[in-house]
């Protein structure tokens, strides 16, 4: 029984979650969109994963229980092998998730968020989500099917052929626009815009919360300070987004759905896309209450609820609990390991680029190599310091408060 | 049926309807050419293209989705600007009245929930980019027009979300723009703000930050409503508009929809 209750917690915190969903999220993809040989090899690394998680699972318990469900789930998912991509299935998989959805509402404490009218949005915005990436990987799928047997993609077989704007794309665009015309009129009717009590500045809602489309910066704000989540990192994700283009060199994939012509970037793109932003904002808008506390989806949101403020720097792990000594004046001091690790980490590109991915370096040339590798560090030090915060509580890497820097 | 189509001549054979539209029905190869060159909002268009670029299952409409919905919000918008006054004295009361007074009042709904939609739709829309590799050479700046025009439709958002006046306007607004306070060097409590000093006088403090630039003081008060609501009702939606003229062009001079080398 303790076994089960614990299993089901430590499965509803949210990095854990959070971590079931991004490896469950490769695999799918991954799994899914590849045939032949490659399959059988991303399904192994799978399971090395998997074992891992299970045996480092017996010293560090949560990844025990992470490693059960992450089984659970891949057996029930590796058995759809490309099938995931059929008409039918996917139509199953969509009625699965509404009835899901439509059973959930039953539940007071689920409604109550969940038909919040500012929260309506997002919930389409899941189903949207979920649809549209089947769309464009079965999509993919298809054209990688035909590419790999000698032929073209579907694109190709109507792309030289030129129709008359008129009338073949204004009546398509009529048609769009008299549709949503009419879900815009029928939302409107049906849903009222939310107006609470006139401003109050000495009174604060608990929990407050950015505007919808922030929440997944805000969300970040557990895990790193203002200074990183709220502005470098948001930066970095623009400067990112207007880098792909002169970043990926591959002049495959131009015009028509493909995956495995294009695997590391689509891989790269989803996860950001899907897993750390749009994954982040359903978090903070569904799954964060009053304190900004974690609650499962069907968890009343107790203002009162008490979560046990445990973290710890890493200078404490290793001066106090690792050599037994008291922490350092001198801030350089106390904080050189965690200043190396993060130097380690930044140079990591410089040092790969010597070896194992001399290919990359030499393909992209170094400018791009650099750009490129730097963004995706960034990128990934999100998820890093998730699995780092739920596994040993650690708050921060290097922590200098004599000049606001903590990491 | 012989009436209806008499009636149809009668009215395109007119001479107010000639005046309008040219060409007529076009339903010649060569009126279908000249109906698109001869219209403003047409041209937008090539008299020709891709019919893998027509299809939606190819771009999922999101583009024009999003342009539809920027124009939803340009009208809503209008319509709300007649109601509404951006002071803390009226900006709620406004509002209130609105939605008590206003008969089939669904103005405000339908600009609150086209904004949303569109920030969706807008996603939807770089996803579908990235997908089919459309930032792929020759488009790659069109791509990058696109990522500014993303940027833009956030703060649209943002700035309009203040506007109400409301607890969940204020407080929103508080959270989204404390983080501001912590830019590295120009934010009160950013990093490295601290060491820039003249002598002993900070030079970035609660007074003069990032933040306070953006809001217009020290707390959210009247500065920050009318702020953003200059920001929100003209400059950035002439920004916007100005760079989504650009997208387009760009979409038809890089060789329209994409498609298959
Ligand atoms: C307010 C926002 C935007 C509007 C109104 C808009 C509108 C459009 C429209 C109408 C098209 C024609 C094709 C289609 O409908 O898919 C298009 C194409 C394109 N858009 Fe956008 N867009 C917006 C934002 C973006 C963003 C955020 C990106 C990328 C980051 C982007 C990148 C592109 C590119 C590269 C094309 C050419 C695609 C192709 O040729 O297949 N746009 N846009």
């Amino acid at each position: 029984m303790t076994f089960l209750k614990d299993f089901i917690n430590t499965l509803s915190a949210a990095s854990t979650s959070f971590l079931l969903l991004t490896s469950v999220f490769a695999f799918v993809v991954f799994f899914n969109l590849l045939e032949g040989k490659i399959r059988s090899k991303v399904g192994a690394i799978f399971i090395a994963f998997g074992t891992l998680f299970v045996v480092v699972g017996f010293a560090v318990r949560p990844l025990l229980y992470l490693g059960i469900a992450y089984f659970v789930i891949l057996f029930m998912l590796s058995n759809l092998g490309g099938r995931l991509w059929d008409k039918r299935v996917g139509l199953r998989l969509l009625i699965g998730a509404l009835a899901a959805f439509g059973l959930s509402m039953l539940d007071p404490n689920f409604f109550l968020i969940a038909a919040k009218p500012d929260n309506v949005p997002i919930g389409a915005m899941i189903f949207l989500l979920g649809i549209f990436t089947w769309i464009a990987l079965r999509k993919a799928y298809l054209n990688d099917r035909q590419l790999a047997a000698g032929g073209i993609p579907w694109e190709k077989t109507e792309s030289d052929e030129k129709l008359f704007t008129w009338p073949d794309l204004v009546y398509t665009e009529m048609l769009c626009m008299i549709l949503l015309t009419i879900v815009m009129i029928v939302w409107s009717i049906a849903l009222r815009a939310p107006l609470e009590e006139a401003a109050n500045p000495t009174s604060s809602p608990n929990p407050a919360k950015a505007p919808w489309y922030f929440l997944g910066l805000q969300e970040m704000l557990v895990y790193f300070d203002p200074w990183l989540a709220g502005v470098v990192l948001p930066t970095l994700i623009i400067v990112g987004l207007m880098a792909i283009p002169y970043i990926d060199t591959n002049p495959k994939g131009n015009g028509y759905y493909s995956f495995r012509e294009r695997k590391w970037e689509i891989g790269v793109f989803l996860y950001g896309f899907l897993v750390l932003w749009s994954f982040l904002i359903i978090t903070g808008t569904f799954l964060r209450g009053p304190n900004w506390n974690f609650f499962g989806p069907f968890e009343y949101w107790d203002p009162n609820k008490l979560v046990p403020l445990v973290n710890v720097d890493l200078s404490e792990i290793i001066w106090v609990k690792l050599l037994g000594m008291p922490l350092p004046k001198l801030w350089i001091l106390r904080e050189s390991f965690g200043i190396l690790l993060v130097l380690a980490y930044l140079s990591l590109p410089p040092l790969l680029a010597a070896k194992p991915f001399r290919r990359f370096y030499l393909k992209m040339g170094g400018p791009r190599y650099y750009v490129g590798s730097f963004l995706f560090l960034f990128m990934m030090a999100l998820p890093i310091k998730m699995v780092l915060r739920w596994l040993f509580n650690l708050k921060y890497i290097v922590h200098i408060q004599e000049i606001f820097f903590n990491i | 049926m012989a009436n209806l189509k008499s009636v149809q001549e009668g009215i395109v054979n007119s001479q107010i309807w000639k005046s309008v539209f040219r060409v007529g029905i076009p339903n010649t190869n060569r009126k279908r050419v000249l109906a698109v060159l001869g219209s403003l909002i047409l041209h937008l268009h090539p008299v020709k293209v891709r019919r893998s670029g027509v299809r939606m299952s190819y771009t999922w409409c999101m583009g024009g989705t999003s342009f539809f919905l920027f124009l939803v919000e340009t009208v809503t918008g209008l319509l709300l600007m007649f109601y509404y006054r951006p002071t803390i004295e009226y900006a709620f009361t406004d509002i209130l009245d609105l939605r008590e007074q206003a008969p089939f009042g669904i103005m405000r709904e339908m600009h609150r929930w086209g904004a949303h939609a569109m920030v969706i739709a807008v996603w939807l829309h770089m996803f579908r980019v990235f997908m089919t590799g459309s930032y792929k050479p020759p488009r790659e700046f069109n791509w990058n027009i696109g990522v500014i025009l993303l940027v833009l439709t956030l703060l649209l958002s943002f700035t309009g979300y203040l506007l109400p006046w409301d607890q969940l306007a204020i407080w929103a607004i508080t959270v989204g723009s404390n983080m501001a306070r912590a830019t590295p060097g120009a934010g009160n409590e950013g990093p490295m703000s601290g060491l820039i000093k003249l002598g002993d006088i900070r030079l970035i403090h609660a007074g003069d930050d990032a933040r306070f630039a953006l809001i217009g003081g020290r707390s959210i008060g009247p500065s920050t409503l009318l702020r953003f609501y200059v920001l929100h009702c003209m400059v950035i939606p002439l920004a916007a508009g100005f760079l989504m003229a650009i997208h387009f062009w760009r979409v038809r001079k890089d060789g329209g929809i994409s498609g298959p080398l």
